[in-house]
């Protein structure tokens, strides 16, 4: 008997999967990402938009709800007290992040690059008849739709991240929803010259960039913009576990 | 065992565990007992590594909690009721735990046995009753067969059919030769469990002691309309005499005799003179009196 890395990958895999509110969250994700792909798909008529674009124009929803299966993850072990037991049995602490961020991020990969395969499908198969029709093998569609199972799987990191930093589950959400959905609003508001400039850079515009098929005037290249995202939750995956590490559960 | 080494722990301003030291040793089952905010709760949390001592050092067998290859074989711990996601079923609690150290789910359903809740096992915890919530810590506690139990309150809540369980657990497993620790504010819970007793009050020792040297505090009870001739004529260094009423006074360090004997020299009139073995209940309040952090107004 003995504490194993792949052990408390176990014990964090027993923990998510055994919480209902997990199986919820997970399956509105999905079902956000395949429904408004479903219906854009269905219902936009006009040439800006790809018909790859329009299938994940769930994306933004599905990443608010999959941030917050991640944060739910890891902000109830401190709302519930669980963190005293699971930091008595892994006193080393840091295992428990890396563990929960892999479950996390894992499950949300899996089921959202499924989820935006099936959005795909739905909505090329009800697509509006002005939108050009693509298939898997046309240039950046398998990229856009893997991109978007890699991009909502860092944002459930992000999510633990967030979750453990804060240790309160409404702090963890309310900034969750407030870098993806209304930073960018901001953005907006600063002079042209500074907008311009960091716009692209903004967490969720540079996540984004990796599932737009059509890339528009200031967006990052895709791969570059992903990068720029995984930089992000790197940063506070390290500031959580400076935290975790130094102060007291 | 455990070993507290000069252990201070301080939350702002205030200092919660002020130089403490003791030594829970194996084969024993050690009360460690103090009023509310003694400081009980953030030592165990010191001790298994949930808070930092900002002074002073805490040994787990011999070694610090967190440099252990397999932290739930050292010490198994029940920190409070109900410390569990309230979705989550009982089993799949514990099995989150077991599985950091691969212990197997056969373990899992002995401990759940153990802790005679095999029928509400996949029941969520949110639904337990408190004492349920202690019986579940409990086996959480003894999930990896630890050479060290400790248990913060564990009979809170418990029915009196629990409270029998939790003493018969608990001198069973320091018969076994493991280090049993128990916290508690109440004497008369832990002088049925203890045989070795810390007490703290605000942080600090303030005995470490076997629960038959203290009953041994023996102490005269005197009344006598004259309590304040009488506490002047007997005093002395090592005699203590606290007014205990209005004409009573409880006096330790004189004899009855050497009682009477003085007053009879001064025509001090006594209406009882009686020798007492102070109950546990007392000589634990009277050793905390001073240490009360939340006391009722009188």
């Amino acid at each position: 008997m003995k504490i194993t890395p792949g052990g408390v990958v176990a014990a964090e895999w027993t923990k998510f999967s055994s919480l209902r509110s997990t199986w919820i969250t997970t399956g509105i994700s999905v079902l956000l990402l395949i429904v408004f792909g479903t219906i854009a798909s269905a219902s936009f008529s006009g040439d800006s938009l790809s018909a790859v674009d329009l299938a994940l124009s769930g994306s933004t929803l599905a990443a608010l709800a999959v941030g917050v299966l991640g944060a739910l993850l890891a902000a109830s072990e401190y709302t519930t007290g669980m963190i005293r037991a699971t930091l008595a049995a892994v006193p080393r602490r840091l295992p428990v992040l890396w563990s929960k961020s892999l479950v996390a991020g894992l499950a949300a990969l899996v089921v959202m690059t499924a989820g935006a395969f099936a959005a795909f499908a739905l909505g090329s198969a009800v697509l509006n008849q002005d939108v050009g029709a693509l298939g898997l093998g046309d240039d950046g569609v398998v990229r856009a739709l893997v991109g978007a199972g890699l991009y909502l799987g860092l944002v459930a990191v992000l999510g633990v991240a967030l979750g453990m930093l804060v240790r309160s589950s409404a702090g963890a959400i309310a900034i969750l929803a407030g870098v993806l959905l209304i930073v960018p609003g901001l953005a907006a508001l600063l002079p042209d010259a500074i907008a311009d400039a960091i716009t692209p850079y903004l967490p969720s515009n540079a996540g984004s960039a990796v599932m737009t098929l059509t890339q528009g005037e200031g967006t990052l290249a895709p791969w570059t913009g992903l990068a720029v995202f995984a930089g992000y939750v790197v940063v506070t995956l390290g500031v959580a576990a400076y935290r975790l590490k130094k102060s007291d559960a | 065992m455990i070993q507290v080494r000069e252990v201070t722990k301080r939350y702002g301003a205030k200092t919660v565990v002020d130089h403490l030291s003791f030594t829970a040793k194996p084969g024993k089952v050690t009360g460690f007992l103090g009023p509310n905010g003694a400081g009980k709760s953030t030592t165990m949390r010191m001790i298994v590594g949930l808070d930092a001592p900002n002074s002073g050092d805490v040994l787990v067998n011999g070694k610090p909690y967190a440099s252990s290859q397999a932290p739930l074989h050292e010490i198994g711990v029940l920190l409070e009721a109900k410390a569990g996601h309230p979705g989550r079923t009982a089993v799949s609690h514990l099995l989150a735990l077991a599985r950091t150290h691969g212990i197997p789910r056969s373990r899992v359903d002995e401990v759940l046995e153990l802790a005679g809740l095999s029928a509400v096992a996949h029941k969520r915890v949110g639904a337990f009753s408190l004492g349920m919530g202690q019986r579940l810590g409990i086996a959480a506690a003894l999930l990896g067969d630890p050479a060290v139990v400790m248990l913060d309150e564990p009979v809170n809540g418990l029915d009196p059919e629990g409270v029998l369980w939790v003493r018969n657990l608990l001198s069973g497993l320091a018969a076994e030769g493991r280090t049993v620790m128990l916290s508690s504010h109440l004497m008369s819970e832990v002088s049925l469990i203890a045989e070795h007793l810390i007490i703290v009050g605000r942080g600090k020792l303030l005995a470490d002691t076997t629960v038959a040297d203290l009953v041994t505090a023996e102490g005269v009870r005197v009344v006598t309309p004259a309590p304040d001739a009488l506490r002047t004529l007997i005093g002395g260094p090592d005699v203590t005499v606290t007014s205990t009423g209005a004409e009573e006074l409880f006096v330790t360090g004189r004899t009855t005799r050497e009682i009477g004997l003085a007053a009879a020299t001064r025509g001090i009139p006594l209406f009882e003179l009686t020798s007492q073995n102070a109950s546990l209940e007392e000589a634990f309040m009277d050793l905390t009196r001073d240490a009360v952090e939340y006391e009722a107004a009188r």
